[in-house]
């Protein structure tokens, strides 16, 4: 790394996250003056424009790749239209310990003056609260399932190759073509109202870039060295033509996407961020070209990646608030870079800049953006292993995908091939076709929960209340055939509740805070006239995300094992449950040690879960959503494993109450014994072909992979789990004490990352919970 | 059908021949190595092993055994040696695992199912099953019917060995495994006598008979400070693999104590000196005197880049 991208790279992860009331201040202020005056797509894209024209610009020195979502570096804004933080929620905010975001105290008062009073019950959150029938409220109380909308935005997506070949010019031209075309039907208002405000929203960008642009004319005018007054002409230089124009050099190319995806992420809070994707196949043109004449080295460009990672890493993700904050607690927004893959004809897409990439990542190492591999059969072996020796250095990154099987999820999901291919995994681990689809995530579901309340005939223990239906007192079931239909039953029953919910959360969105700006950039928005949130992408689809999969498993086969073929009694089992285990430690770890458990090849615990995984896909796969589209099933956990153990009672497989339940596909914490190939195998027993993502979650220590025989070994594990259709993996090279010594004395192991879920954090920012359970999830290659 | 007495089934081996591997460990040893790893594996019994500190004092162990062998004192159990019949019922009552049969008999059949979980794995890789111990060819039938079992399954089998074996067994051991991960400790008779207790007579000339086989062999040499770290060994050890045919590899082990809390468990004593370290410049000049000789010599968990 030069002088230049060390120090951006130290002000980025040195510089405190802070709140920035600029947005929140200027969209009241344009909301009091507008609102009811224009349609709800012209009133978006007009707010979002009076952003672009008038929010704080920053160019920081020595900056190659411009602009900010906030004020300065680090500094968030608030989206008081879809959630409106209250004082309380400010000060916890600031107060807390983990994952603090700075206020003043001015500022927390010039909230609550100029912010707060015309938000509150008009906010989108608080306008879906009021929609939201009783029997969800208490559902979504108790813990069983989460929902994401409630105060972020449906995004998570992934652009494609397009504006690497069109400006936004081109995509005006694309939208003055639609207006013509329109007819006179009833429909063609909202449609005409919807086309004008995306035009509208692509001249915001356009200003947007074109202030950046006099801004560094400028700051050239008063610079004194004369080669970064060169620089900064040229960077005025580039602001005048991307994103008007489609890009014409690596450098246009980098500031482009970045223009968007600022937009993207100024004109809502989306989930997951912007996401590139796969940006070596989309750098690659102008990579070779500009190589080939001489006009850029390979130093030059690795430069100007360095910067613009940087960049992602100056935008923390937006704070949450309540239950939201828990389920997923980290700067990090998600930006899940994609390499390798295959192309649309079917060839290899790992090319030289997928290697350049990785080496910039490695040498960058911040929070964000993260990056994976996508591997398939073709991709060569030396691009995994270049990939594992970036991985074992612990920053949690890169993770391994097995693209031929994303391919397939997607083709079941009815893609087409070549759209399928264009595709990756963004977010977590989510399957989508990029530029193309609008595949939100909806919520998590807390499967072991679904247990808890079959085990009480329909009744929550801890909130007291009757949320499912009867389905019969367990010490009345004659085998465990009748307990697992009573668990289907119950399962189904809050499916039912769940889907509901979103679909009128769906509805509120797409009337009420369309997405003008991303619909410019998601095939077919334009076409249909139709909003990102109205189903306006060519595929639209949601997703529910199974949780603790390896958690019920064991608490079925132990139930299985000791209640309906051992000595145990149903009512000696729910009483130690109601004790949390205290003085029943004997029956505890027999549950725990005594039964088949699931990640140890074992096909009596398997089976378990390939039951449970039927049921949830069952209740779930080919539903239909409001867009146009379809549910589809995930199997994934960010943090809400922590969330959802902590609404949980002390479970039969052993775990006390509150403690985490089982995080993605992975084992019970510990319940593993029999080594990698084991888990793998297990975990392979799932048919990831029917789902859209799952995630595997794996400890090594760090000896092995240093050996070069173990990078050989850990690459062909890899390659064997995704022979067997196996979806993702992810490895933390670390090793338990390690973490421990990081626990004792954070201060001295800050910049240690470790893989959470599809994401990996600064490990002293996680909770103590989060903390432990990372310790406990059993490390491999220690023989 | 044959069966045998294994001690361990180790998935994801990685150290004991190409790719991915599993190694069965089968119980049994006619050598006395004071550095050994394996310590529980060189009675040719199972043997119950029993850890005090995590008995609840349940007593479930008390119910089950059939022999009316386990009595409770003092709130912990105790095993009557005499009356066990090493049935194995208690390990499986006990809730917390504080009992463990060490050696569980196993046929050909079910072991075969058991190693084929991996195949994906081997396949992958280039990997397959190892046969260690112990010294495997203490079971010579069980491990001849294991090895033409593999060979019918398709998977690729090395076997980890002393050498120590009546010629005719180890021929056909040899005859019927893909690779022979063949120990080499000391060539000096009288030390090795000393040291592990048997002669080396017959496994040297096991190793020459291997030559005259063609089949695939990797030499490994547990590098022991103070007991065969000498100069004077390794030349001694570089004269006999010149003349090897087909050796595809020689390792020399750095030595690691992490063995040693093991021995008490098994009653045995630690005899080596309490804080031996292997000493890598001392690999490394060991390593160049082989390298001279223009053999294959590799040193155990070596770095990458």
């Amino acid at each position: 790394m030069n002088e230049r991208v060390t120090e951006l790279r130290r002000e980025s992860r040195e510089t405190p996250v802070s709140l920035s009331m600029e947005r929140a201040v200027l969209i009241t202020e344009y909301y009091r003056e507008n609102e009811g005056k224009l349609s709800t797509p012209m009133l978006r894209a007009s707010t979002f424009a009076h952003l672009c024209e008038r929010k704080t610009l920053h160019l920081g020195k020595g900056e190659l790749i411009v602009g900010e979502r906030g004020p300065a570096p680090r500094a968030v804004p608030t989206f008081p239209e879809l959630t409106c933080h209250s004082e309380e929620d400010l000060r916890i905010l600031r107060d807390r310990e983990k994952i603090p975001y700075a206020v003043s105290e001015e500022d927390i008062h010039l909230h609550l003056r100029e912010v707060l009073p015309y938000w509150q019950g008009r906010s989108l959150r608080d306008q879906i609260f009021k929609e939201l029938p009783l029997n969800w409220k208490d559902t979504f109380a108790a813990g069983v399932f989460t929902e994401f909308m409630e105060q972020r935005a449906p995004g998570h997506t992934t652009l494609d190759g397009k504006p690497y070949e069109k400006g936004l010019l081109d995509f005006k031209a694309e939208i003055a073509a639609a207006l013509d075309i329109l007819d006179r039907d009833p429909d063609d208002e909202a449609r005409s109202e919807q086309l004008r405000a995306m035009d509208l929203a692509c001249d915001g960008v356009i200003r947007f870039a074109e202030r950046h642009a006099d801004l560094a004319d400028e700051l050239a005018e008063l610079e004194e060295d004369p080669a970064r007054r060169e620089e900064l002409r040229s960077i005025a230089h580039i602001c005048r033509h991307v994103p008007a124009h489609a890009p014409r050099t690596f450098h246009e190319a980098l500031q482009m996407y970045w223009f968007l995806h600022l937009g993207t992420v100024t004109e809502l809070n989306g989930w997951d961020s912007m996401n590139p994707g796969h940006l070596d196949r989309h750098l690659l043109p102008f990579y070779e070209r500009e190589l080939a004449a001489g006009k850029l080295t390979k130093e030059d460009a690795r430069e100007l990646l360095q910067c613009f990672l940087i960049k992602f890493n100056n935008q923390p993700a937006p704070p949450k608030v309540g239950v939201t904050a828990a389920e997923s607690g980290t700067y990090n927004d998600f930006t899940n870079i994609n390499l390798g893959g295959i192309l649309r004809d079917g060839s290899d897409g790992v090319n030289e800049l997928s290697f350049l990439i990785l080496e910039v990542f490695d040498e960058i190492h911040l929070l964000q953006p993260q990056c994976n591999i996508q591997l398939s059969r073709k991709s060569p072996d030396s691009f995994l292993k270049a990939a594992l020796r970036v991985l074992r250095k612990g920053y949690g990154y890169p993770s391994m995908f097995n693209v031929d099987g994303v391919v397939a999820q997607m083709l079941r999901c009815g893609k087409t091939l070549a759209d399928a291919r264009d595709g990756g995994s963004s977010g977590c681990v989510e399957t989508g076709a990029f530029g193309k689809e609008a595949y939100i995530l909806t919520g998590y579901f807390n499967t072991p929960k679904i247990l808890e309340i079959t085990l009480h005939n329909g009744f929550d223990p801890r909130t007291q209340k009757q949320l499912g239906p009867k389905t019969g007192d367990p010490r009345e079931f004659a085998n465990y055939e009748d307990l697992f239909a009573a668990f289907q039953t119950q399962l189904r029953h809050f499916m039912d509740i769940k889907l509901p919910g979103n679909a009128i959360i769906e509805a509120i969105y797409a009337e009420k805070m369309p997405a003008v700006f991303l619909s410019v950039l998601i095939d077919d928005c334009i076409e249909k006239g139709l909003d990102y949130n109205a189903g306006g992408a060519r595929y639209n689809t949601s997703f529910v995300q199974g949780v603790g999969i390896g958690s019920i498993t064991d608490s079925l086969s132990a139930l299985k094992t000791h209640v309906f073929e051992g000595a145990l009694s149903m009512d000696e089992l729910l009483a130690a449950l109601n004790v949390n285990f205290e003085d029943r430690e004997e029956i505890r770890r027999t549950l725990s040690e005594r039964s088949p458990r699931y990640g140890n090849d074992d096909d009596a615990a398997d089976a378990i879960m390939r039951d449970v995984f039927d049921t949830l896909f069952d209740a779930v796969d080919g539903r239909p959503n409001l867009r146009g589209g379809r549910y589809h099933l995930d199997m994934l956990p960010t943090t809400c494993h922590i969330y959802f153990g902590s609404v949980l009672g002390a479970t039969p497989e052993g775990r006390h109450a509150g403690l985490p339940v089982s995080e993605g596909i992975s084992p019970v914490q510990g319940a593993d014994r029999k080594g990698p190939t084991a888990v793998l195998k297990s975990a392979a027993k799932m048919d990831h072909l029917r789902t859209c993502g799952t995630l595997l979650n794996m400890k090594f220590l760090p000896g092995l992979l240093s050996e070069k025989a173990g990078i050989e070994k850990v690459a062909m594990l890899l390659r064997g789990y995704f022979r067997l259709d196996g979806h993702h993996i992810q490895l933390n090279v670390v090793d338990a004490q390690t973490l421990r010594a990081a626990q004792a004395k954070p201060e001295e192991h800050r910049d240690l990352i470790v893989r959470v879920a599809g994401y990996s954090d600064y490990f002293c920012d996680l909770s103590r919970e989060l903390q432990d359970e990372i310790i406990l999830r059993r490390a491999h290659g220690d023989a | 059908m044959t069966r045998g007495l294994i001690f361990d089934l180790k998935r994801f081996s990685v150290h004991d021949g190409p790719g991915i591997r599993s190694t069965v460990f089968l119980k049994g040893c006619p050598f006395q190595c004071p550095w050994c790893h394996n310590p529980e594996s060189r009675s040719a019994k199972a043997q119950l092993l029993f850890r005090e500190e995590l008995c609840l004092g349940c007593a479930k162990c008390v119910e089950a055994c059939p022999e009316e062998a386990i009595v409770m004192v003092d709130g912990k159990s105790q095993t009557d040696e005499q009356g066990c019949r090493l049935r194995g019922e208690c390990v499986e009552a006990c809730p917390v695992g504080a009992r463990e049969l060490l050696g569980r008999q196993v046929s050909v059949e079910g072991l075969l199912v058991e190693l084929q979980r991996d195949r994906v794995f081997y396949e992958e890789s280039g990997g397959g099953v190892t046969f260690s111990g112990g010294e495997p060819l203490a079971q010579a039938d069980f491990l001849i019917a294991a090895l033409e079992a593999c060979d019918d399954a398709g998977l690729h089998r090395a076997v980890d060995t002393t050498g120590h074996a009546d010629s005719q067994v180890f021929r056909a051991m040899a005859e019927r495994a893909d690779l022979v991960l063949f120990d080499l400790k000391i060539m000096d008779p009288d030390r090795h006598r000393e040291l592990t207790g048997t002669d080396n007579a017959l496994l040297l000339s096991n190793l020459k008979l291997l030559g005259e086989i063609g089949c695939a062999v990797e030499v490994r040499v547990p590098v022991i400070p103070g007991v065969n770290d000498d100069e004077a060994n390794i030349k001694a050890t570089a004269e006999i693999l010149v003349d090897l045919k087909n050796l595809v590899g020689l390792t020399l082990l750095p030595f690691h104590s992490g063995a040693r809390d093991k021995y008490p468990r098994f009653g045995l004593n630690w005899t080596l000196s309490e804080n031996l370290q292997a000493n890598g410049e001392k690999l490394e000049a060991l390593a160049s005197i082989l390298r001279k000789a223009n053999l294959p010599v590799s040193i155990g968990g070596e770095k990458d880049e």
